[in-house]
């Protein structure tokens, strides 16, 4: 059953979209961000506390499909304690890894974020893993209060 | 339901055949859009093979022959909604180039600042926007009359918003999102009685019933090809005569006009006065075979079977745990809108694509439905006449097993 899925659904975002980790508000964040989708209605706020340039803390709120909540779950606990070029870092590897050519990725270089390789081959939904990290991106750059990918 | 062809139907469209992810396909995005029968097909293919050349220009024979390919079509779509005369009949891309052909002619020359233009909640964004910019351009007022949780008209709410300042109602004949049919006639008496145009926004309906303009007495009646197992890419505005004539054009260029000089232009008759440049020929070709297919099926035939299709479908579904229908008018075409408890409609979309199943997951183009439902999006299988109770069951199936996955 649903067998040809299994690269896309992992267990992990099964997990992740069962019980979201960093799932609640956070009322002293340094930077506060909403990411939105409007083609699919995925809906984030994504709440970060900084240190300088790290990031101490990150949480996040809101409803999505199981692709965007478990994108987000795992960024809120894979980006705790880098700092911000760090953070961009990762950003670049995982849009690469999301979009680009299976050769030039680099999957052991993004460790757990790795479970969702699968949806380059699901161009509809490629957004949805991709909300979570062009919020933070966003925040990061302090550059607006809500962000949304079409 | 014995009389039904449906195994003659199914076997006319060759894309039916076709496997998807190696099952089956089961097609149920039909209110996005329809797949088209072998006989459509055909003729555009037979039109661009032998008959093709550009219409209403040449004296030589393949341009004779193109138009009256062309006119015949025409004149199909005429005898289809019943309207009186071909005149009627405009060609354009679809139902929401006919909406902004009516917004930008119709609506500037009829609709002034403090003018009240009046729609439903339960308009797609092509019933919506068009309004939107005529009333930003001339100052006019958008009223939207309400919904209930069925996914009903309340239509005691509409007739109060009906003012003196009303130029014109707005109504989807069939909604996308929920399926629900409007109360049109009552809508259009209410408007006759006070001298409101009114528009319905066909593309919904068209497949799905026999519509006959005159009956329904509205004054513009939209509807897409592309819906209608036609080609995308090409529709029909309905307008009454008088109020055609009446209107300027929408577009300049050739066709449209009479006399060109420098110092004007004397507009063709109607209907090329709305139908600047050269049409998509082939493509109105398609729509009259689509129409002749549907002739010999028999549009009450379609709606009686889609009825039972529908209820078919309708009682599978409630049935399943955590499944909430949105939608639930007791005037309801074969459209079927859900939600699943904590499953996202765009993983409910991915799951069964992955079964061989289309639905469509999202807005449906209609994002204050979704607002008043309280949902992001919703997962919708719609209905055409080529399904069967089979697939619904592999719908049905396909719905249940995802939820165990997700538990």
């Amino acid at each position: 059953m649903f067998d040809d899925l299994r690269d896309l659904y992992q267990e992990v975002i099964f997990d992740h979209n069962r019980n979201p980790r960093n799932f609640h508000v956070m009322e002293d964040a340094d930077r506060k961000v909403e990411g939105f989708n409007p083609l699919c209605g995925d809906r984030l706020t994504l709440f970060l506390k900084l240190d300088g340039d790290k990031i101490t803390d990150a949480s996040f709120q809101g409803s999505g499909c199981a692709i965007s909540t478990a994108s987000v779950s795992l960024m809120t606990e894979i980006v705790k304690g880098k700092t911000e070029s760090e953070a961009e870092d990762l950003f670049q590897k995982f849009h690469q890894m999301t979009t680009g050519k299976e050769e030039e990725v680099n999957l052991e270089a993004i460790g757990k974020l790795a479970v969702l390789a699968g949806v380059r081959e699901y161009p509809a939904r490629v957004k949805c893993a991709t909300l979570a990290w062009h919020t933070l991106d966003a925040a990061l750059k302090n550059e607006q209060e809500s962000i949304s990918t079409e | 339901m014995t009389t039904f062809p449906i195994e003659k139907i199914r076997a006319d469209f060759p894309i039916l055949q076709e496997k998807i992810r190696n099952k089956p396909l089961v097609y149920l995005d039909n209110a996005a859009s329809c797949q088209k029968p072998q006989q459509v097909i055909d003729s555009i293919v037979h039109l661009y093979s032998h008959e093709y050349a550009n219409v209403h220009r040449g004296v030589h024979a393949l341009s004779v022959k193109a138009t009256d390919r062309y006119e015949g079509a025409r004149e199909k779509v005429k005898d289809f909604i019943n309207a009186q005369s071909t005149k009627e009949i405009v060609f354009v891309r679809g139902a929401t180039e006919a909406i902004n052909l009516i917004a930008q002619t119709f609506g500037k020359t009829n609709i002034k600042a403090g003018d009240e233009i009046l729609i439903t909640a339960m308009e797609h964004h092509s019933n919506i926007v068009p309004w939107q910019m005529l009333c930003k351009e001339t100052g006019a007022i958008l009223k939207v009359a309400p919904i209930n949780l069925q996914g009903e008209l309340v239509y005691a709410e509409l007739e109060k918003l009906i003012t003196d300042k009303t130029k014109l109602i707005a109504v989807v004949h069939m909604s996308n999102a929920l399926g629900t049919i409007n109360p049109v006639k009552k809508i259009i008496a209410a408007a006759k009685a006070r001298n409101i145009a009114v528009l319905l926004d066909g593309a919904q309906a068209i497949p799905h019933m026999p519509v006959d303009v005159q009956a329904l007495g509205c004054d513009f009646y939209v509807f897409s090809g592309h819906k209608l197992y036609a080609p995308s890419g090409i529709g029909v505005m309905y307008g009454k005569q008088a109020l055609l004539e009446a209107m300027p054009p929408y577009q300049g260029g050739g066709d449209m006009i009479r006399k060109v000089t420098f110092a004007e232009t004397e507009y063709n008759v109607l209907p090329y006065k709305f139908e600047a440049g050269t049409p998509s020929i082939a493509d109105v070709v398609g729509l009259g075979a689509a129409i002749d297919y549907l002739n010999v099926i028999g549009m009450d035939n379609v709606a009686a079977y889609e009825a039972e299709l529908l209820a078919y479908a309708t009682e599978k579904a409630k049935q399943i745990k955590g499944l909430r229908l949105i939608g639930e008018a007791q005037e309801k075409g074969a459209i079927l809108s859900f939600v699943l408890d904590k499953i996202h409609p765009h993983d409910i979309g991915t799951m069964l694509d992955s079964l061989g199943i289309a639905i469509r997951a999202g807005h449906h183009c209609a994002m204050p439905v979704m607002d008043f439902f309280e949902v992001p999006a919703t997962a919708r299988a719609s209905f055409a006449m080529y399904n069967t109770k089979d697939e619904i069951d592999v719908l049905i199936n396909g719905i249940e097993d995802l939820i165990k996955i997700f538990g």
